[in-house]
């Protein structure tokens, strides 16, 4: 890669305070905060991708919202593409332009679609906003795009409420997709779909990777997931980078103590899930 | 063919829930179109003029000629009553889709801008709220005069409050939802995310609503005739029928008071259960 491309996404330095103000009625001083995301640097670099690990609360999903600007940061610097982002409070030009930029793919894949929206007219609206095709163009796209994640044409005039969480997900995916952005972040995007699914997602992403050459921060509290998708991990505790590193040095030769701590609660390769359908004696 | 068609009813399962509708949503439903449907065509199906005095017919029982009798000045209920049915609905009509448009406007604006604005919009319908709508009512006809307009004005506003506050807190549930999240990352403008996500989203919500806010606003306006400050004799509604017709009860002729009476219930009761019955729906939709 030339040395002179511009990382993807650079983030320095970024800090989230939050004010946390008590009940109403309550002494206006008393206010407490809480540092969700402390002094966080990292690059992803063009077609690369970054793993955020880290438990409950840590400030993960924060992070990914000031990066796609739904969050202001308290202080920092978020640099996408090698353009600065000043401001969370632009108009909708700049807005539409942040768009091309960075997608978010959430983790409830039930709330993540407007529920009397079509899944074409959802992905259409993406569409219409950002290129001029004209509406066969479109519905070509649309056609196209629900194949690309592994759906067809026949889901496009169904309702959310016909799919299962995995094709919502997909959904979701394609509409981030749309916008054929340059970074695409997925918070804990595979965390609520069962084992099986979670896996044809995960090929999914990766595949769209190979294809299109889009970055991924991919954000996780699952590193088994985390090795499948990722080049580096940059692992998170109370809002502090506590290890950043290559994926396989992390989790095979962890330095930090709380690193370990997160690979000691996960199963390992070799522990293999007793099937529900398969009931077994509980060892004594 | 039998699992393309399998796959299609369990892709569009909405298609099949259309078509067994509920019964009470359809007996109300019924009922307030008939209702609709003779006001529009009172003219044609009225048996007498509403407002033509025989002294000679005065406070007659029910008969062939006079299917619910008349007043005591000769005048023909039955025309009375659907004659009144024009202003005794299109008051409430008008009063609802003022409030409901100003409510929803001022609902999802909060909910979207949220922080001061939503602060001051809460406050002024709390403030509203504390003044009852006959009250409301009865000031705006004493500032300016007796009529259809000034009840009506003064009833949009006192019920905007109510349709604000309910529909406010679904769309800023909506709006806190991760689709809402998902248009904005997406370059949606403020405007289309708002008309085009939350609107229909808290629509269910803003049917209901306005439908039960039409009994009490029916309720409201003919206590406001009821009271002689809405619109004036001879000119018929249903609550000043109520109000006209107690003097004769005395006497021994209770119809005119007892109908009206009768048909403001029933037309309250049927849109609170339509609206009541579309809740519940909605409920289920949401699933
Ligand atoms: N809008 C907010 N107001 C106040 N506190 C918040 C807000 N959003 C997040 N927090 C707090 O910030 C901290 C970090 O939250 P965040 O959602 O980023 O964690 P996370 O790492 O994504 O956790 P999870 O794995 O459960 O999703 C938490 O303690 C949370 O309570
Ligand atoms: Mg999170």
């Amino acid at each position: 890669m030339p040395e002179t491309a511009p990382p993807a996404v650079e983030v320095r330095n970024l800090v989230k305070v939050f004010h946390l103000r008590r009940a109403r009625g309550a002494r206006r001083r008393s206010v407490k905060s809480l540092v969700a995301v402390d002094h966080v640097s990292f690059s992803v670099g063009q077609g690369r991708s970054l793993a955020v690990v880290g438990e409950s609360g840590s400030g993960k999903t924060t992070l990914a919202r000031m990066v796609v600007g739904l969050e202001r940061p308290t202080s920092g610097e978020i640099a996408v593409g090698g353009r600065e982002r000043r401001s969370t409070r632009v108009g909708s030009r700049e807005r539409r332009h942040r768009a091309r930029e960075v997608q978010i793919v959430f983790q409830d894949p039930y709330s993540s679609l407007d529920p009397r929206q079509t899944v074409g007219r959802c992905i259409e609206e993406m569409l219409r906003l950002h290129f001029d095709a004209d509406r066969a163009g479109r519905l070509t796209r649309v056609a196209e795009l629900l194949d690309q994640v592994g759906l067809d044409e026949r889901h496009a005039p169904a309702y959310p409420r016909a799919l299962s969480g995995g094709q919502r997900q997909r959904v979701a995916i394609a509409r981030a997709l749309a916008c054929e952005p340059r970074v695409l972040i997925c918070d804990e995007a595979v965390a609520s779909l069962d084992v099986s699914i979670q896996a044809q997602v995960l090929n999914l992403l990766s595949d769209i990777r190979d294809r299109i050459g889009v970055s991924y921060l991919f954000i996780s509290h699952d590193l088994a997931v985390v090795r499948q998708v990722s080049d580096e991990i940059l692992v998170m505790k109370n809002g502090r980078v506590v290890e950043h590193g290559p994926t396989d040095r992390v989790l095979d030769e962890p330095a930090d103590t709380y690193t370990k701590l997160l690979l000691s609660a996960i199963p390992r390769p070799g522990w293999h899930p007793v099937a529900e359908s398969d009931p077994q004696p509980v060892a004594t | 063919m039998a699992t393309a068609a399998a796959a299609k009813e369990q892709l569009f399962p909405s298609a099949r829930r259309r078509r067994n509708l509920d019964p009470v949503i359809l007996a109300a439903g019924a009922f307030i179109g008939v209702l609709v449907l003779v006001a529009i065509l009172a003219p044609w199906i009225a048996p007498y003029n509403p407002n033509a005095a025989t002294i000679l017919a005065a406070n007659q029982g029910v008969s062939a000629a006079h299917w619910l009798g008349t007043d005591p000045t000769g005048r023909d209920l039955l025309s009375r009553l659907i004659w009144g049915a024009r202003l005794s609905l299109l008051g409430p009509a008008l009063i609802v889709l003022i409030a409901t448009a100003l409510g929803t406007v001022l609902a999802i604006a909060s909910a979207w801008i949220g922080g001061l604005f939503d602060q001051l919009v809460s406050r002024v319908m709390d403030l509203l709220f504390a003044f009852p709508g006959l009250v409301l009512a009865m000031i705006a006809v004493a500032m300016f005069g007796k009529g259809l307009v000034a009840p009506v004005v003064a009833l949009s506003i006192a019920y905007t409050p109510y349709i604000t506050r309910v529909l406010r807190s679904a769309a800023s549930r909506e709006r806190s939802l991760p689709y809402v999240a998902a248009c904005y990352v997406g370059g949606v403008s403020a405007r289309s995310i708002c008309s085009r996500h939350l609107l229909p989203n808290v629509f269910p919500l803003l049917l209901t609503q306005s439908t039960i806010s039409f009994g009490s606003a029916l309720v409201t306006l003919a206590a406001v005739s009821y009271l002689g400050l809405g619109i004036q004799p001879p000119t018929a509604t249903w609550g000043f029928m109520v109000s006209t017709g107690q003097s004769s009860i005395l006497a021994g002729h209770p119809a005119e008071s007892l109908e009206a009476g009768i048909l403001i219930v029933v037309t309250v009761v049927a849109f609170n259960l339509l609206g009541d019955r579309l809740a519940g729906r909605r409920s289920l939709q949401a699933l």
